[in-house]
């Protein structure tokens, strides 16, 4: 057992010491800083115009001109040059658009702006917001409607809010941060599986073609020498989101006190971020993470056991990473949009698939049943690919120079010691 | 020592080691004979621990080998490399931390075999950085760093060169003075009869020979001498107590003649017989070598 951990330790300290962790560790919550910025910036920016528009209206109804009123950062102004003297007007400065309504009724598309530069999407929103009422209202009069009776109706505003039954009492339910939060855990653990577990095959590669594997296991048994392995990338992993996540909160709350902003859409749905229990999200994660891992990573060493070199590699990796990318493009696509559908309660329940059906289902509150059945199998998953690993390993370890099949596998597993 | 006992190893489709015994004595260099895949590399995993046999057992020291024994063997195995990215002091103190020793212990011992062989300023330098008989060197300290009662050494001196593999024969001598057994497996002839006192001879995975060096050469002995005789060159038609090999070679007045003894003569009859006729400046016998012998028993399997 002590030897184990004197692997553990050197698989953890060669890959915590090197350069590239310690910079993975520093950009990707700097990434999360940047971003979160610029999200909020946007959002800052997104509602309203940062400069004054004067809108010259070319009218020739007669009918909208008049009726068109100002709101901040839009002056509207009314014109009599004919359409082609307002457009030259226009054309020198940027911040006089030309709106060109003309004669007869108006029909979808013939009523246009012109400007310098693309109208901003606030403005033509606007617009087009004040056009319909303005027509809306003279319908009205033209079928003698009493228009202020209308209006005084039409001051409605109603929203719905989704509200879930739970055990803990009623609680609200936005979909959108679920959706969002589950399909980030998604690729998150789509992602963390396959990085660490190619570190355990390109370790296991190295040790054979560098022809180091004889001299370690002379002195430890191919089971040992494999579990170390695996252990140490798994703790290198764990290191690795243990310090984004102690980042990212640090950076997050720096991003949030930079970019504090008035109430905009995003900041609605960061604030139905927080409705969701990131604890228990948090604590899911890293139990699929690492029983995921250690599924997967025992098959990648078996696999980087059974070759020469990385470009072989191939042929068993499709098969045995088919699964995953299933389950991670059914996840991104559908899975969120119906948790709780057969398809998305089975592949999260077999453990090859688990890990990130699972974790896409997990903010819409799974049952309690269906977790806990999913995270036994996916122990007893772990253990059965350990098993079977560690025979083809210590078979192939010692293996050169042999083009191997599945089947030439099948035979190493019950190869006697 | 070790008594490798009826040992049998079946891999797919071959058979690499078919009943093969062997005892190797404490405080001997023991050579593993036997061209390219006679099975000496199954035999050396096997005590290894590396693989299990099918059928036979292995003894050390008169235990019946178990993992404990692990840290008691040194092994340098044929095909050698040590992590390409790793420093090699750090290294190294791990691969002797992985057999028993503590760290401090480790630490100690290399500086001193570092020392030794003159390669102080390699201790922080990574392995890709260091040439390949620099490589050899650090991995023989690292065979028998944690002071093995018994070393394995397969094909130890494949890749150096010649000055390196003096140095590490020489340490082996060592090594092999200050008490441990050392059991190496090679196919080059020379060295066997410079180190070993015993040798096994592994053939398509049969034992076909094994005991010490000069009784097993002394059982080839075949009544050959080589005579080196001056004057008239000589004729032998019949009569003489010798029939010649091959031809006489001569240099001026000298002449070199192979000769094999007659039933029930000896090298005086030789004497004998030659004395009168010409002056004999040398008589001596042929020991078949260790190659002669290897490649004959090897010719005479297949």
């Amino acid at each position: 057992m002590n030897k184990v951990l004197l692997i553990i330790q050197r698989e953890y300290l060669t890959r915590v010491r090197k350069k590239s962790f310690i910079i993975m560790i520093f950009v990707v919550p700097l990434l999360i800083l940047v971003m979160g910025g610029a999200i909020a910036m946007i959002a800052k920016n997104s509602d309203q115009l940062t400069n004054l528009q004067v809108v010259n209206v070319v009218d020739n109804t007669g009918t909208f001109a008049k009726k068109l009123h100002d709101v901040p950062n839009i002056k509207f102004t009314i014109t009599h040059h004919d359409i082609n003297e307002a457009k030259a007007l226009s054309k020198k400065d940027e911040n006089i658009s030309t709106l060109y309504i003309p004669e007869g009724y108006p029909q979808k598309g013939n009523i246009q702006i012109f400007a310098k530069k693309k109208s901003p999407i606030q403005l033509t929103d606007e617009i087009q917001k004040q056009l319909n009422d303005i027509d809306f209202n003279n319908r009205m009069i033209q079928h003698h409607i009493d228009t202020a009776a209308i209006h005084s109706i039409k001051k409605s505003d109603i929203a719905v809010n989704a509200v879930e039954i739970t055990d803990k009492g009623d609680k609200d339910a936005n979909v959108g941060a679920n959706i969002a939060v589950s399909v980030a855990c998604a690729i998150l653990i789509y992602l963390s599986l396959f990085i660490y577990g190619g570190q355990v095959m390109r370790g296991v590669i190295e040790e054979k073609t560098s022809r180091i594997i004889e001299v370690v296991i002379s002195s430890v048994k191919p089971f040992q020498l494999m579990l170390g392995k695996i252990i140490g990338v798994g703790l290198v992993g764990l290191t690795q989101f243990g310090a984004w996540i102690i980042l990212s909160i640090i950076s997050s709350k720096i991003a949030g006190h930079a970019f504090n902003s008035p109430q905009s859409p995003m900041t609605g749905a960061l604030a139905a971020l927080q409705n969701i229990q990131f604890g228990y999200i948090l604590g899911c994660f890293l139990f699929y993470f690492l029983t995921g891992y250690l599924l997967y990573s025992a098959l990648f060493a078996a696999v980087g056991s059974a070759v020469d070199s990385e470009t072989e590699t191939q042929q068993f990796m499709f098969p045995i990473t088919m699964p995953l990318l299933f389950t991670y493009i059914l996840s991104v696509s559908v899975l969120f949009r119906a948790p709780d559908s057969a398809l998305a309660v089975w592949l999260s329940i077999i453990p090859f698939t688990a890990p990130v059906a699972m974790m896409v289902r997990l903010p819409f509150d799974p049952p309690g049943w269906q977790l806990a059945i999913s995270m036994s199998l996916m122990v007893i998953g772990f253990l059965f690919t350990t098993y079977v690993a560690a025979r083809i390993y210590r078979v192939g370890i010692l293996m050169y120079g042999k083009k191997v099949s599945f089947k030439e596998l099948g035979k190493w597993f019950f190869y006697k010691e | 020592m070790l008594s490798i006992r009826n040992i049998v190893k079946q891999y797919a489709g071959h058979r690499a080691l078919d009943d093969v015994s062997l005892e190797v004595e404490s405080g001997q260099i023991f050579g593993l004979l036997g061209p390219n895949g006679a099975g000496k590399t199954s035999l050396i995993r096997i005590v290894n621990q590396i693989t299990a046999p099918d059928s036979g057992e292995v003894w050390f020291n008169g235990q019946k080998l178990n993992p404990s024994h692990i840290e008691r063997i040194g092994y340098l195995p044929e095909e050698r490399g040590l992590y390409k990215k790793m420093e090699i002091g750090e290294q190294m103190i791990y691969l002797a931390r992985l057999k028993g020793l503590s760290r401090d212990e480790a630490n100690k011992r290399l500086k001193a075999w570092f020392k030794k062989l003159d390669m102080e300023s390699w201790w922080k330098k990574k392995i890709e950085e260091l040439s390949k008989g620099m490589q050899q060197k650090a991995q023989f300290v690292a065979t028998v760093l944690h002071e093995p009662d018994l070393i394995i050494l397969d094909e130890p001196f494949s890749g150096f060169d010649p000055v390196n593999a003096e140095v590490i024969k020489d340490e082996i001598l060592e090594l092999n003075k200050k008490g441990a057994t050392i059991l190496f497996s090679t196919h080059r002839m020379e060295s066997v009869e410079e180190l070993c006192d015993s040798i096994a001879l592994i053939h398509k995975s049969h034992k076909i020979l094994d005991g010490k060096v000069k009784h097993i050469r002394n059982s080839y002995r075949n009544d050959v001498y080589l005579v080196e005789y001056s004057g008239q060159l000589l004729t032998f038609e019949n009569g003489q107590p010798f029939d010649q090999i091959g031809e006489t070679i001569s240099d001026d007045d000298r002449h070199t003649i192979r000769i094999k003894l007659q039933d029930g003569r000896s090298s005086n009859d030789v004497l004998q017989y030659l004395i009168p006729q010409t002056r004999v400046t040398m008589l001596q016998e042929v020991i078949p070598s260790m190659n002669d012998i290897f490649i004959e028993k090897v010719n005479l399997m297949s």
